[in-house]
Protein backbone atom coordinates (compact mmCIF):
# COMPACT_ATOMS: atom_id res chain seq x y z
CA UNK A 1 0.00 0.00 0.00
CA UNK A 2 2.74 2.36 1.05
CA UNK A 3 4.69 1.49 -2.03
CA UNK A 4 1.79 2.02 -4.38
CA UNK A 5 1.13 5.40 -2.81
CA UNK A 6 4.68 6.37 -3.56
CA UNK A 7 4.36 5.21 -7.15
CA UNK A 8 1.08 6.97 -7.80
CA UNK A 9 1.03 10.70 -7.28
CA UNK A 10 -2.75 10.54 -7.04
CA UNK A 11 -4.88 7.47 -6.42
CA UNK A 12 -5.93 5.89 -9.70
CA UNK A 13 -9.69 5.90 -10.06
CA UNK A 14 -10.36 4.61 -13.56
CA UNK A 15 -9.74 0.97 -14.38
CA UNK A 16 -7.21 -0.17 -16.97
CA UNK A 17 -3.95 0.94 -15.43
CA UNK A 18 -2.18 -2.44 -15.54
CA UNK A 19 -2.94 -3.13 -19.19
CA UNK A 20 -2.29 0.39 -20.51
CA UNK A 21 0.85 0.87 -18.43
CA UNK A 22 2.11 -2.65 -19.09
CA UNK A 23 1.62 -2.52 -22.83
CA UNK A 24 3.02 1.01 -23.16
CA UNK A 25 6.15 0.18 -21.21
CA UNK A 26 6.67 -3.15 -22.96
CA UNK A 27 6.19 -1.64 -26.42
CA UNK A 28 8.39 1.38 -25.65
CA UNK A 29 11.11 -0.92 -24.36
CA UNK A 30 11.00 -3.34 -27.28
CA UNK A 31 10.50 -0.93 -30.14
CA UNK A 32 12.33 2.15 -28.94
CA UNK A 33 14.70 1.45 -26.05
CA UNK A 34 16.13 -1.94 -27.02
CA UNK A 35 17.62 -0.83 -30.37
CA UNK A 36 18.95 2.40 -28.90
CA UNK A 37 20.59 0.69 -25.94
CA UNK A 38 22.02 -1.94 -28.28
CA UNK A 39 23.87 0.88 -30.02
CA UNK A 40 25.21 2.07 -26.66
CA UNK A 41 26.38 -1.44 -25.80
CA UNK A 42 28.05 -1.74 -29.16
CA UNK A 43 29.85 1.57 -28.64
CA UNK A 44 31.01 0.58 -25.17
CA UNK A 45 32.94 -2.26 -26.79
CA UNK A 46 35.15 0.25 -28.57
CA UNK A 47 38.22 1.80 -27.03
CA UNK A 48 38.20 5.55 -26.50
CA UNK A 49 41.07 6.09 -28.93
CA UNK A 50 39.30 4.09 -31.63
CA UNK A 51 36.05 5.99 -31.04
CA UNK A 52 37.78 9.37 -31.01
CA UNK A 53 39.72 8.51 -34.17
CA UNK A 54 36.51 7.69 -36.04
CA UNK A 55 34.45 10.67 -34.96
CA UNK A 56 37.19 13.24 -35.63
CA UNK A 57 37.94 12.07 -39.14
CA UNK A 58 38.47 15.13 -41.36
CA UNK A 59 35.74 14.23 -43.86
CA UNK A 60 33.31 13.62 -41.00
CA UNK A 61 34.22 16.88 -39.27
CA UNK A 62 33.40 18.68 -42.49
CA UNK A 63 30.06 16.86 -42.64
CA UNK A 64 29.20 18.11 -39.10
CA UNK A 65 29.85 21.61 -40.33
CA UNK A 66 27.70 21.15 -43.43
CA UNK A 67 24.85 19.61 -41.44
CA UNK A 68 24.90 22.18 -38.65
CA UNK A 69 25.15 25.19 -40.91
CA UNK A 70 22.50 23.79 -43.26
CA UNK A 71 20.15 23.18 -40.34
CA UNK A 72 20.92 26.63 -38.94
CA UNK A 73 20.27 28.59 -42.13
CA UNK A 74 17.18 26.60 -43.02
CA UNK A 75 15.75 27.01 -39.52
CA UNK A 76 16.25 30.78 -39.60
CA UNK A 77 14.63 31.08 -43.04
CA UNK A 78 11.79 28.68 -42.33
CA UNK A 79 10.99 30.40 -39.04
CA UNK A 80 10.36 33.62 -40.95
CA UNK A 81 8.51 31.93 -43.78
CA UNK A 82 6.44 29.71 -41.48
CA UNK A 83 5.54 32.66 -39.30
CA UNK A 84 4.36 34.59 -42.36
CA UNK A 85 2.21 31.64 -43.50
CA UNK A 86 0.72 31.10 -40.04
CA UNK A 87 0.03 34.82 -39.74
CA UNK A 88 -1.85 35.24 -43.00
CA UNK A 89 -3.75 31.97 -42.54
CA UNK A 90 -5.02 32.91 -39.08
CA UNK A 91 -5.44 36.66 -39.54
CA UNK A 92 -6.89 37.25 -42.97
CA UNK A 93 -9.66 35.98 -45.12
CA UNK A 94 -8.54 35.61 -48.70
CA UNK A 95 -9.32 33.30 -51.61
CA UNK A 96 -7.37 30.05 -51.33
CA UNK A 97 -6.87 30.35 -47.58
CA UNK A 98 -8.22 26.88 -46.75
CA UNK A 99 -6.21 25.33 -49.57
CA UNK A 100 -3.05 26.98 -48.30
CA UNK A 101 -3.83 25.79 -44.79
CA UNK A 102 -4.10 22.18 -46.00
CA UNK A 103 -1.05 22.38 -48.25
CA UNK A 104 1.17 23.40 -45.33
CA UNK A 105 1.26 19.73 -44.33
CA UNK A 106 2.40 18.56 -47.75
CA UNK A 107 6.09 18.27 -46.74
CA UNK A 108 4.97 16.06 -43.89
CA UNK A 109 2.84 13.79 -46.06
CA UNK A 110 5.18 13.63 -49.05
CA UNK A 111 7.94 11.01 -48.76
CA UNK A 112 11.32 12.67 -48.35
CA UNK A 113 12.84 10.93 -51.36
CA UNK A 114 10.05 12.31 -53.54
CA UNK A 115 10.67 15.77 -52.12
CA UNK A 116 14.39 15.45 -52.80
CA UNK A 117 13.92 14.23 -56.36
CA UNK A 118 11.42 16.99 -57.13
CA UNK A 119 13.35 19.85 -55.56
CA UNK A 120 16.58 18.80 -57.24
CA UNK A 121 14.83 18.68 -60.64
CA UNK A 122 13.30 22.11 -59.99
CA UNK A 123 16.54 23.78 -58.99
CA UNK A 124 19.01 22.42 -61.56
CA UNK A 125 20.31 25.25 -63.83
CA UNK A 126 17.86 24.23 -66.57
CA UNK A 127 15.01 23.54 -64.15
CA UNK A 128 11.82 25.55 -63.74
CA UNK A 129 13.17 27.47 -60.78
CA UNK A 130 16.91 26.96 -61.21
CA UNK A 131 16.96 28.94 -64.46
CA UNK A 132 16.22 32.14 -62.52
CA UNK A 133 19.20 31.60 -60.25
CA UNK A 134 21.60 30.54 -62.99
CA UNK A 135 22.23 34.10 -64.36
CA UNK A 136 22.93 35.25 -60.80
CA UNK A 137 25.63 32.62 -60.56
CA UNK A 138 23.82 30.77 -57.78
CA UNK A 139 23.98 27.02 -57.96
CA UNK A 140 21.30 25.34 -55.84
CA UNK A 141 20.93 21.68 -56.81
CA UNK A 142 24.04 19.58 -56.15
CA UNK A 143 25.50 22.34 -53.97
CA UNK A 144 25.16 23.59 -50.40
CA UNK A 145 22.10 25.84 -51.05
CA UNK A 146 20.28 22.70 -52.20
CA UNK A 147 20.71 21.20 -48.73
CA UNK A 148 19.20 24.34 -47.22
CA UNK A 149 16.27 24.27 -49.66
CA UNK A 150 15.55 20.61 -48.86
CA UNK A 151 15.69 21.29 -45.11
CA UNK A 152 13.42 24.34 -45.49
CA UNK A 153 10.88 22.24 -47.35
CA UNK A 154 10.73 19.47 -44.76
CA UNK A 155 10.54 21.97 -41.87
CA UNK A 156 7.63 24.15 -43.04
CA UNK A 157 4.85 22.31 -41.15
CA UNK A 158 6.73 22.35 -37.84
CA UNK A 159 6.81 26.13 -37.58
CA UNK A 160 3.33 26.80 -38.95
CA UNK A 161 1.64 24.15 -36.82
CA UNK A 162 3.26 25.32 -33.58
CA UNK A 163 2.57 29.03 -34.13
CA UNK A 164 -0.92 28.71 -35.61
CA UNK A 165 -2.87 27.55 -32.53
CA UNK A 166 -1.32 30.28 -30.39
CA UNK A 167 -2.18 32.96 -32.94
CA UNK A 168 -5.68 31.50 -33.15
CA UNK A 169 -6.18 31.66 -29.39
CA UNK A 170 -4.63 35.06 -28.94
CA UNK A 171 -7.18 37.39 -27.47
CA UNK A 172 -8.13 40.31 -29.60
CA UNK A 173 -8.84 42.21 -26.37
CA UNK A 174 -5.14 42.28 -25.61
CA UNK A 175 -4.33 44.01 -28.85
CA UNK A 176 -7.31 46.33 -28.53
CA UNK A 177 -6.23 47.31 -25.05
CA UNK A 178 -2.75 48.10 -26.33
CA UNK A 179 -4.26 50.14 -29.12
CA UNK A 180 -6.45 52.07 -26.67
CA UNK A 181 -3.41 52.81 -24.55
CA UNK A 182 -1.91 54.49 -27.55
CA UNK A 183 0.42 51.82 -28.87
CA UNK A 184 1.09 51.90 -32.59
CA UNK A 185 1.08 48.85 -34.86
CA UNK A 186 4.79 48.15 -34.47
CA UNK A 187 4.66 48.49 -30.72
CA UNK A 188 1.72 46.08 -30.59
CA UNK A 189 3.61 43.59 -32.72
CA UNK A 190 6.88 43.80 -30.81
CA UNK A 191 5.53 44.25 -27.28
CA UNK A 192 2.30 42.25 -27.33
CA UNK A 193 2.16 39.72 -30.15
CA UNK A 194 5.76 38.58 -30.42
CA UNK A 195 6.31 37.88 -26.68
CA UNK A 196 3.15 35.75 -26.60
CA UNK A 197 4.37 33.81 -29.61
CA UNK A 198 7.96 33.30 -28.46
CA UNK A 199 7.40 29.91 -26.75
CA UNK A 200 5.65 28.50 -29.81
CA UNK A 201 8.31 29.90 -32.12
CA UNK A 202 11.06 28.37 -30.00
CA UNK A 203 9.31 24.99 -29.93
CA UNK A 204 8.66 25.03 -33.66
CA UNK A 205 12.12 26.10 -34.67
CA UNK A 206 13.81 23.63 -32.32
CA UNK A 207 11.73 20.86 -33.84
CA UNK A 208 12.65 22.07 -37.31
CA UNK A 209 16.32 22.21 -36.33
CA UNK A 210 16.33 18.70 -34.84
CA UNK A 211 14.59 17.30 -37.88
CA UNK A 212 16.98 19.06 -40.24
CA UNK A 213 19.98 17.61 -38.43
CA UNK A 214 18.70 14.10 -39.09
CA UNK A 215 17.18 14.70 -42.52
CA UNK A 216 18.40 12.15 -45.03
CA UNK A 217 16.16 11.33 -47.99
CA UNK A 218 15.45 14.84 -49.23
CA UNK A 219 18.99 16.07 -48.62
CA UNK A 220 20.97 13.29 -50.28
CA UNK A 221 18.96 13.56 -53.47
CA UNK A 222 19.67 17.26 -53.91
CA UNK A 223 23.08 17.68 -52.25
CA UNK A 224 25.23 16.00 -54.88
CA UNK A 225 27.13 14.40 -51.98
CA UNK A 226 30.57 15.75 -52.85
CA UNK A 227 33.09 14.68 -50.18
CA UNK A 228 34.27 17.58 -47.99
CA UNK A 229 31.66 19.84 -49.54
CA UNK A 230 28.07 18.66 -49.48
CA UNK A 231 28.05 15.48 -47.43
CA UNK A 232 25.77 15.52 -44.39
CA UNK A 233 26.49 13.42 -41.31
CA UNK A 234 23.66 10.93 -41.82
CA UNK A 235 25.06 10.26 -45.29
CA UNK A 236 28.50 9.56 -43.79
CA UNK A 237 26.86 7.02 -41.52
CA UNK A 238 25.20 5.44 -44.55
CA UNK A 239 28.48 5.37 -46.47
CA UNK A 240 30.31 3.62 -43.62
CA UNK A 241 27.48 1.10 -43.44
CA UNK A 242 27.77 0.28 -47.11
CA UNK A 243 31.47 -0.33 -46.56
CA UNK A 244 30.44 -2.77 -43.79
CA UNK A 245 32.50 -0.68 -41.40
CA UNK A 246 30.15 -1.23 -38.46
CA UNK A 247 32.32 0.22 -35.67
CA UNK A 248 32.76 3.48 -37.58
CA UNK A 249 29.05 3.57 -38.43
CA UNK A 250 28.19 2.96 -34.78
CA UNK A 251 30.44 5.77 -33.62
CA UNK A 252 28.90 8.23 -36.08
CA UNK A 253 25.39 7.04 -35.20
CA UNK A 254 26.10 7.65 -31.52
CA UNK A 255 27.26 11.21 -32.20
CA UNK A 256 24.08 11.97 -34.16
CA UNK A 257 21.92 10.25 -31.57
CA UNK A 258 23.50 12.04 -28.59
CA UNK A 259 23.15 15.38 -30.33
CA UNK A 260 19.48 14.90 -31.15
CA UNK A 261 18.60 13.39 -27.76
CA UNK A 262 20.39 16.22 -25.95
CA UNK A 263 18.39 18.74 -27.98
CA UNK A 264 15.16 16.83 -27.37
CA UNK A 265 15.66 16.76 -23.59
CA UNK A 266 16.71 20.40 -23.58
CA UNK A 267 13.52 21.29 -25.41
CA UNK A 268 11.41 19.22 -22.99
CA UNK A 269 13.04 20.85 -19.99
CA UNK A 270 12.55 24.31 -21.45
CA UNK A 271 8.92 23.59 -22.17
CA UNK A 272 8.16 22.40 -18.66
CA UNK A 273 10.39 24.85 -16.79
CA UNK A 274 9.75 28.23 -18.25
CA UNK A 275 7.71 28.20 -21.42
CA UNK A 276 4.54 26.95 -19.75
CA UNK A 277 4.72 29.54 -17.01
CA UNK A 278 4.00 32.46 -19.29
CA UNK B 1 -16.17 30.10 -31.37
CA UNK B 2 -13.63 30.90 -34.03
CA UNK B 3 -12.66 34.48 -34.35
CA UNK B 4 -13.90 36.20 -37.50
CA UNK B 5 -11.05 36.74 -39.92
CA UNK B 6 -10.54 40.20 -41.31
CA UNK B 7 -10.89 40.87 -44.96
CA UNK B 8 -7.54 42.43 -45.85
CA UNK B 9 -8.12 46.13 -46.38
CA UNK B 10 -4.81 47.91 -46.47
CA UNK B 11 -2.08 47.60 -49.04
CA UNK B 12 0.50 46.17 -46.68
CA UNK B 13 -1.89 43.40 -45.70
CA UNK B 14 -2.39 42.46 -49.33
CA UNK B 15 1.38 42.57 -49.80
CA UNK B 16 1.89 40.18 -46.89
CA UNK B 17 -0.71 37.79 -48.25
CA UNK B 18 0.75 38.07 -51.74
CA UNK B 19 4.25 37.34 -50.50
CA UNK B 20 3.02 34.34 -48.51
CA UNK B 21 1.11 32.95 -51.47
CA UNK B 22 4.02 33.43 -53.87
CA UNK B 23 6.48 31.71 -51.54
CA UNK B 24 4.04 28.91 -50.79
CA UNK B 25 3.44 28.43 -54.50
CA UNK B 26 7.17 28.13 -55.16
CA UNK B 27 7.82 25.76 -52.29
CA UNK B 28 4.63 23.68 -52.25
CA UNK B 29 2.55 23.93 -55.42
CA UNK B 30 5.23 24.09 -58.14
CA UNK B 31 6.90 20.86 -56.87
CA UNK B 32 3.55 19.07 -57.02
CA UNK B 33 2.90 20.26 -60.56
CA UNK B 34 6.40 19.17 -61.57
CA UNK B 35 5.88 15.63 -60.26
CA UNK B 36 2.74 15.07 -62.28
CA UNK B 37 4.07 16.82 -65.39
CA UNK B 38 7.20 14.68 -65.37
CA UNK B 39 5.24 11.49 -64.78
CA UNK B 40 3.02 12.33 -67.75
CA UNK B 41 5.84 13.64 -69.95
CA UNK B 42 6.16 10.35 -71.84
CA UNK B 43 2.45 10.15 -72.49
CA UNK B 44 -0.28 8.11 -70.82
CA UNK B 45 0.87 4.93 -72.54
CA UNK B 46 4.30 5.08 -70.91
CA UNK B 47 2.81 6.04 -67.57
CA UNK B 48 0.57 2.98 -67.66
CA UNK B 49 3.49 0.79 -68.70
CA UNK B 50 5.63 2.11 -65.86
CA UNK B 51 2.83 1.65 -63.38
CA UNK B 52 2.36 -1.97 -64.42
CA UNK B 53 6.05 -2.85 -64.36
CA UNK B 54 6.85 -5.77 -62.03
CA UNK B 55 9.07 -3.77 -59.74
CA UNK B 56 6.46 -1.02 -59.36
CA UNK B 57 3.68 -3.44 -58.49
CA UNK B 58 5.92 -5.26 -56.05
CA UNK B 59 7.12 -2.08 -54.37
CA UNK B 60 3.55 -0.83 -54.04
CA UNK B 61 2.46 -4.08 -52.41
CA UNK B 62 5.38 -4.07 -49.98
CA UNK B 63 4.79 -0.42 -49.08
CA UNK B 64 1.10 -1.05 -48.41
CA UNK B 65 1.89 -4.17 -46.38
CA UNK B 66 4.25 -2.18 -44.17
CA UNK B 67 1.54 0.44 -43.60
CA UNK B 68 -1.13 -2.20 -43.02
CA UNK B 69 0.86 -3.82 -40.20
CA UNK B 70 2.28 -0.62 -38.73
CA UNK B 71 -0.86 1.47 -38.45
CA UNK B 72 -3.00 -0.88 -36.28
CA UNK B 73 -0.10 -1.72 -33.94
CA UNK B 74 0.87 1.89 -33.40
CA UNK B 75 -2.78 2.82 -33.06
CA UNK B 76 -3.19 0.39 -30.14
CA UNK B 77 0.05 1.66 -28.64
CA UNK B 78 -1.00 5.28 -29.02
CA UNK B 79 -4.39 4.77 -27.39
CA UNK B 80 -3.06 2.75 -24.46
CA UNK B 81 -0.17 5.12 -23.87
CA UNK B 82 -2.36 8.22 -24.07
CA UNK B 83 -4.85 6.63 -21.67
CA UNK B 84 -2.07 5.68 -19.29
CA UNK B 85 -0.40 9.10 -19.13
CA UNK B 86 -3.53 11.24 -19.14
CA UNK B 87 -5.76 9.24 -16.79
CA UNK B 88 -3.24 8.42 -14.05
CA UNK B 89 -0.49 10.36 -12.38
CA UNK B 90 2.41 8.15 -11.48
CA UNK B 91 6.14 8.16 -10.94
CA UNK B 92 7.94 8.35 -14.27
CA UNK B 93 4.93 9.65 -16.20
CA UNK B 94 6.85 12.51 -17.80
CA UNK B 95 9.75 10.20 -18.57
CA UNK B 96 7.44 7.86 -20.47
CA UNK B 97 6.07 10.77 -22.52
CA UNK B 98 9.60 11.89 -23.35
CA UNK B 99 10.79 8.39 -24.27
CA UNK B 100 8.02 8.07 -26.82
CA UNK B 101 9.30 11.27 -28.46
CA UNK B 102 12.67 9.65 -29.18
CA UNK B 103 11.81 8.28 -32.64
CA UNK B 104 10.57 11.73 -33.55
CA UNK B 105 13.96 13.29 -32.85
CA UNK B 106 16.14 10.41 -34.03
CA UNK B 107 17.63 10.55 -37.50
CA UNK B 108 15.97 7.74 -39.47
CA UNK B 109 19.36 6.41 -40.62
CA UNK B 110 20.44 6.10 -37.01
CA UNK B 111 17.20 4.30 -36.21
CA UNK B 112 17.74 1.83 -39.01
CA UNK B 113 21.30 1.25 -37.88
CA UNK B 114 20.22 0.57 -34.28
CA UNK B 115 17.92 -2.17 -35.55
CA UNK B 116 20.76 -3.58 -37.59
CA UNK B 117 22.90 -3.74 -34.46
CA UNK B 118 20.24 -5.76 -32.59
CA UNK B 119 18.88 -8.05 -35.27
CA UNK B 120 21.74 -8.15 -37.75
CA UNK B 121 24.59 -10.63 -37.57
CA UNK B 122 26.57 -8.27 -35.34
CA UNK B 123 24.21 -8.66 -32.39
CA UNK B 124 23.52 -11.51 -29.97
CA UNK B 125 19.83 -11.69 -30.87
CA UNK B 126 20.60 -11.49 -34.56
CA UNK B 127 23.09 -14.36 -34.43
CA UNK B 128 20.69 -16.48 -32.42
CA UNK B 129 17.98 -15.83 -34.99
CA UNK B 130 20.44 -16.67 -37.75
CA UNK B 131 21.06 -20.06 -36.19
CA UNK B 132 17.30 -20.58 -36.14
CA UNK B 133 17.33 -19.60 -39.81
CA UNK B 134 15.23 -16.48 -39.28
CA UNK B 135 16.31 -13.47 -41.29
CA UNK B 136 14.82 -10.15 -40.25
CA UNK B 137 17.31 -7.62 -41.58
CA UNK B 138 17.71 -7.08 -45.33
CA UNK B 139 14.26 -8.62 -45.70
CA UNK B 140 10.67 -7.40 -45.40
CA UNK B 141 10.27 -7.97 -41.63
CA UNK B 142 13.12 -5.54 -41.03
CA UNK B 143 11.36 -2.91 -43.09
CA UNK B 144 8.24 -3.29 -40.98
CA UNK B 145 10.20 -3.20 -37.71
CA UNK B 146 11.93 0.09 -38.48
CA UNK B 147 8.69 1.55 -39.78
CA UNK B 148 7.10 0.67 -36.42
CA UNK B 149 9.89 2.57 -34.68
CA UNK B 150 9.68 5.64 -36.88
CA UNK B 151 5.90 5.98 -36.69
CA UNK B 152 5.46 5.02 -33.02
CA UNK B 153 4.93 8.54 -31.60
CA UNK B 154 2.31 10.00 -33.94
CA UNK B 155 -1.01 8.68 -32.56
CA UNK B 156 0.14 9.28 -28.99
CA UNK B 157 1.30 12.80 -29.80
CA UNK B 158 -2.10 13.70 -31.20
CA UNK B 159 -4.11 12.01 -28.45
CA UNK B 160 -2.20 13.10 -25.34
CA UNK B 161 -2.91 16.87 -25.50
CA UNK B 162 -6.52 16.23 -26.51
CA UNK B 163 -7.27 13.73 -23.73
CA UNK B 164 -5.45 15.94 -21.24
CA UNK B 165 -7.70 18.83 -22.17
CA UNK B 166 -10.87 16.78 -22.05
CA UNK B 167 -10.11 15.51 -18.56
CA UNK B 168 -11.57 12.40 -16.98
CA UNK B 169 -14.74 13.75 -15.35
CA UNK B 170 -17.04 12.06 -17.85
CA UNK B 171 -15.27 8.72 -17.44
CA UNK B 172 -15.37 8.95 -13.66
CA UNK B 173 -19.09 9.73 -13.82
CA UNK B 174 -19.62 6.64 -15.98
CA UNK B 175 -17.59 4.57 -13.52
CA UNK B 176 -19.74 5.73 -10.61
CA UNK B 177 -22.81 4.73 -12.61
CA UNK B 178 -21.41 1.21 -12.75
CA UNK B 179 -19.83 1.04 -16.21
CA UNK B 180 -16.83 -1.25 -16.61
CA UNK B 181 -13.54 -0.26 -18.20
CA UNK B 182 -14.38 -1.41 -21.70
CA UNK B 183 -17.80 0.27 -21.60
CA UNK B 184 -16.23 3.52 -20.43
CA UNK B 185 -13.73 3.44 -23.25
CA UNK B 186 -16.26 2.48 -25.93
CA UNK B 187 -19.09 4.77 -24.88
CA UNK B 188 -17.29 7.80 -23.45
CA UNK B 189 -13.66 8.07 -24.51
CA UNK B 190 -13.86 6.73 -28.04
CA UNK B 191 -16.60 9.06 -29.30
CA UNK B 192 -14.69 12.02 -27.85
CA UNK B 193 -11.45 11.18 -29.59
CA UNK B 194 -12.82 9.45 -32.68
CA UNK B 195 -11.73 11.98 -35.28
CA UNK B 196 -8.39 12.68 -33.69
CA UNK B 197 -7.81 8.94 -33.72
CA UNK B 198 -8.56 8.65 -37.42
CA UNK B 199 -6.39 11.66 -38.01
CA UNK B 200 -3.59 9.89 -36.14
CA UNK B 201 -4.06 6.83 -38.36
CA UNK B 202 -3.83 8.95 -41.50
CA UNK B 203 -0.63 10.63 -40.31
CA UNK B 204 0.91 7.32 -39.21
CA UNK B 205 -0.01 5.80 -42.53
CA UNK B 206 1.56 8.67 -44.46
CA UNK B 207 4.79 8.37 -42.53
CA UNK B 208 4.81 4.59 -42.85
CA UNK B 209 4.33 4.76 -46.60
CA UNK B 210 6.94 7.48 -47.02
CA UNK B 211 9.74 6.37 -44.71
CA UNK B 212 13.06 6.40 -46.52
CA UNK B 213 16.19 6.66 -44.38
CA UNK B 214 15.48 3.91 -41.88
CA UNK B 215 14.15 1.56 -44.51
CA UNK B 216 17.13 2.25 -46.78
CA UNK B 217 19.47 0.98 -44.06
CA UNK B 218 17.74 -2.32 -43.34
CA UNK B 219 16.32 -3.13 -46.75
CA UNK B 220 19.42 -4.10 -48.67
CA UNK B 221 17.61 -2.63 -51.70
CA UNK B 222 16.96 -5.83 -53.59
CA UNK B 223 14.78 -5.22 -56.66
CA UNK B 224 11.42 -7.02 -56.49
CA UNK B 225 12.12 -8.08 -52.92
CA UNK B 226 12.88 -5.34 -50.47
CA UNK B 227 12.27 -2.12 -52.35
CA UNK B 228 9.50 0.08 -51.05
CA UNK B 229 8.14 2.88 -53.23
CA UNK B 230 10.26 5.68 -51.68
CA UNK B 231 13.38 3.54 -52.17
CA UNK B 232 12.31 2.75 -55.69
CA UNK B 233 12.14 6.49 -56.47
CA UNK B 234 15.78 6.88 -55.50
CA UNK B 235 16.88 3.67 -57.20
CA UNK B 236 15.23 4.52 -60.51
CA UNK B 237 16.63 8.04 -60.38
CA UNK B 238 20.14 6.68 -59.81
CA UNK B 239 19.67 4.45 -62.85
CA UNK B 240 18.67 7.53 -64.89
CA UNK B 241 15.16 6.18 -65.41
CA UNK B 242 13.69 9.59 -64.72
CA UNK B 243 10.23 8.99 -66.14
CA UNK B 244 9.80 5.81 -64.10
CA UNK B 245 11.16 7.54 -60.99
CA UNK B 246 8.59 10.29 -61.40
CA UNK B 247 5.86 7.71 -61.95
CA UNK B 248 6.62 6.22 -58.54
CA UNK B 249 6.88 9.76 -57.17
CA UNK B 250 3.48 10.63 -58.63
CA UNK B 251 1.97 7.54 -57.05
CA UNK B 252 3.35 8.61 -53.66
CA UNK B 253 2.34 12.23 -54.24
CA UNK B 254 -1.24 11.11 -54.95
CA UNK B 255 -1.26 9.24 -51.65
CA UNK B 256 0.11 12.36 -49.95
CA UNK B 257 -2.64 14.51 -51.47
CA UNK B 258 -5.25 12.00 -50.34
CA UNK B 259 -3.70 12.19 -46.88
CA UNK B 260 -4.06 15.98 -46.88
CA UNK B 261 -7.72 15.79 -47.91
CA UNK B 262 -8.55 13.19 -45.24
CA UNK B 263 -6.56 15.07 -42.63
CA UNK B 264 -8.38 18.32 -43.35
CA UNK B 265 -11.78 16.61 -43.08
CA UNK B 266 -10.88 14.91 -39.82
CA UNK B 267 -9.40 17.97 -38.16
CA UNK B 268 -12.51 19.86 -39.11
CA UNK B 269 -14.77 17.15 -37.66
CA UNK B 270 -12.79 17.00 -34.41
CA UNK B 271 -13.00 20.78 -34.03
CA UNK B 272 -16.74 20.69 -34.67
CA UNK B 273 -17.12 17.99 -32.07
CA UNK B 274 -15.19 20.00 -29.49
CA UNK B 275 -17.26 23.09 -30.23
CA UNK B 276 -20.45 21.11 -29.79
CA UNK B 277 -19.34 19.76 -26.43
CA UNK B 278 -18.26 23.19 -25.26
CA UNK B 279 -21.58 24.61 -26.39
CA UNK B 280 -23.40 21.89 -24.44
CA UNK B 281 -21.44 22.56 -21.27
CA UNK B 282 -22.07 26.29 -21.56
CA UNK B 283 -25.84 25.97 -22.06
Amino acid sequence: MNLSLRFFRSTPILPGFPISFGFSVLYTSLVILLPISALMVYISGMSFQQYWFVITDARLLQSYKVTLSGAFYSTVIVTGFGFLLAWIITRYDFPGRRLLDSLVDLPFALPTSVAGLTLSTLFIPTGWLGQWFEPLGIKISYAFPGIVVAMIFTSIPFIVRSVQPVLEDMEAELEEAALMLGANKWQIFWRVILPTLTPALITGSSQAFIRSLGEFGAVIMIAGNIPFETEVTSLMLFVRLQEYNYPAAAAIASVVLFASLALLFLLQVMQTRFLNKS
Amino acid sequence: MTKARKKPAQIHQWLLIGLGIVLATIMLIVPLILIFTQALSGGLQLLWQNLRADYMVHATKLTLLAALITVPLNLCFGILLAWCVTRYDFFGRRLLITLVEIPYATSPVVAGFCYLVVYGLEGVIGRWLYEKDVQLMFAWPGIIMVTLFVTAPYVARILIPLMQKQGSEEEIAALSLGANGWQIFRKITLPNIKWALLYGCVITNARAVGEFGAVAVVSGTIMNQTLTLPLLVEQLNNDYKTAAAFTAAALLASMALLTLVLKTIMEWRQQNREQQTTAQTVS
